[in-house]
């Protein structure tokens, strides 16, 4: 298969991924629709890898992944807060972190 | 038959894509996920990037989404009430319009490039140990050539884990009136409740619980004087 395959179904899933942060409300699926963002530029980056014969993209790859787990544990660490501290888990509700 | 995998794990990407989008429930959300990601691994393994591919399928569909499960059970991923009506429904409208310009613009900027190394199979590639993708190759630049990075994300590793223990901690522990067991002599030195991981669980702690009403000391604000 071409290379350019492949990039376009990441442009797909990321244009997806978009749509998602954008239109959903609850944080658990707006973090849900940033992994997909986050994995239609893994997948760009695997492809422009193989693109090149080289290994540079993989190794960025999976330093994405890394940041993505811990974006995940912080975010769902703050969503648990929310939902001890009784507050709606709802983007439009929380406007606001503080305290 | 390269092509014919290819087809089957993009059409099984895209539609887990748009399965997280539209289910309302979450839980199922996290689920179609999960199938995307195998997908996706899948799409890794059809470019050669084998280590990859075995790691999104044991780490990202398995250990993160095994969190993300946990969550949604905790929280009790309640189905979302869509207002069609009113503000939401343009809001929608406008992202979906949002979201097929990128795509259109993606996709003019990758097909319409001009690089000719785009409309190819790729790199040669010649199977063998050390071969391109495989685990001894990822793990020989990771150890050489990108060491600082490796390191780098191993301590983002360890704050996002420390941090999301103090996120999500319990911030009081025990109801006020409760025996509390004696503190060890280095607490001593801090106020209370200033979150130690054994007042977290509910361990050693003050003395005796504070009652929530009186003021605490260290607490002490300047009384206002009324005019």
């Amino acid at each position: 298969m071409n290379i350019d395959w492949y990039v376009t179904v990441s442009a797909l899933i990321f244009s997806i991924g978009a749509v998602g942060v954008m239109t959903r409300r609850n944080p658990l699926v707006v973090l849900l629709c940033l992994e997909l963002m986050l994995n239609a530029g893994n997948l760009a980056l695997i492809a422009f890898s193989r693109m090149w014969g080289n290994g540079d993209g993989q190794i960025f790859a999976i330093i994405v992944m890394v940041v993505a787990a811990c974006e995940v544990c912080i975010g769902l660490g703050i969503i648990v807060a929310m939902y001890r501290r009784r507050l709606p888990i709802d983007v439009d509700e929380i406007r606001e972190l503080q305290g | 038959m390269a092509e014919l995998f290819f087809f089957i794990a993009g059409i099984g990407a895209v539609a887990g894509a748009i399965g997280v989008v539209v289910l309302r429930n979450p839980l199922f959300s996290v689920l179609a996920l999960v199938s995307h990601l195998l997908c996706l691994a899948l799409l890794f393994l059809l470019l050669r990037a084998e280590f990859i591919a075995a790691a999104q399928v044991i780490i990202y569909a398995g250990a993160v989404m095994v969190l993300y499960v946990f969550v949604v059970s905790y929280v009790g991923g309640a189905d979302e009430v869509i207002p069609l009506t009113g503000g939401g429904r343009a809001q929608r409208l406008l992202a979906v319009a949002f979201g097929g310009a990128i795509f259109a613009e993606l996709a003019i900027a990758v097909l319409g490039t001009g690089l000719k190394a785009l409309s190819g199979e790729g790199a040669p590639y010649s199977p063998g140990p050390q071969a391109f993708g495989t685990p001894a190759y990822i793990g020989r630049l990771l150890l050489t050539d990108f060491l600082l990075p490796f390191e780098v994300a191993t301590f983002l590793l360890l704050i996002a884990a420390v941090g999301a223990v103090t996120l999500a901690r319990r911030r009081r522990g025990l109801e006020s009136g409760e025996p509390l067991l004696a503190r060890p002599a280095i607490d001593y030195s801090r106020p209370g409740f200033t979150g130690t991981m054994a007042e977290a669980v509910g361990g050693r702690r003050a003395l005796t619980a504070p009652d929530p009403d009186e003021p605490r000391a260290g607490d002490e604000r300047p009384e206002r004087v009324p005019s």
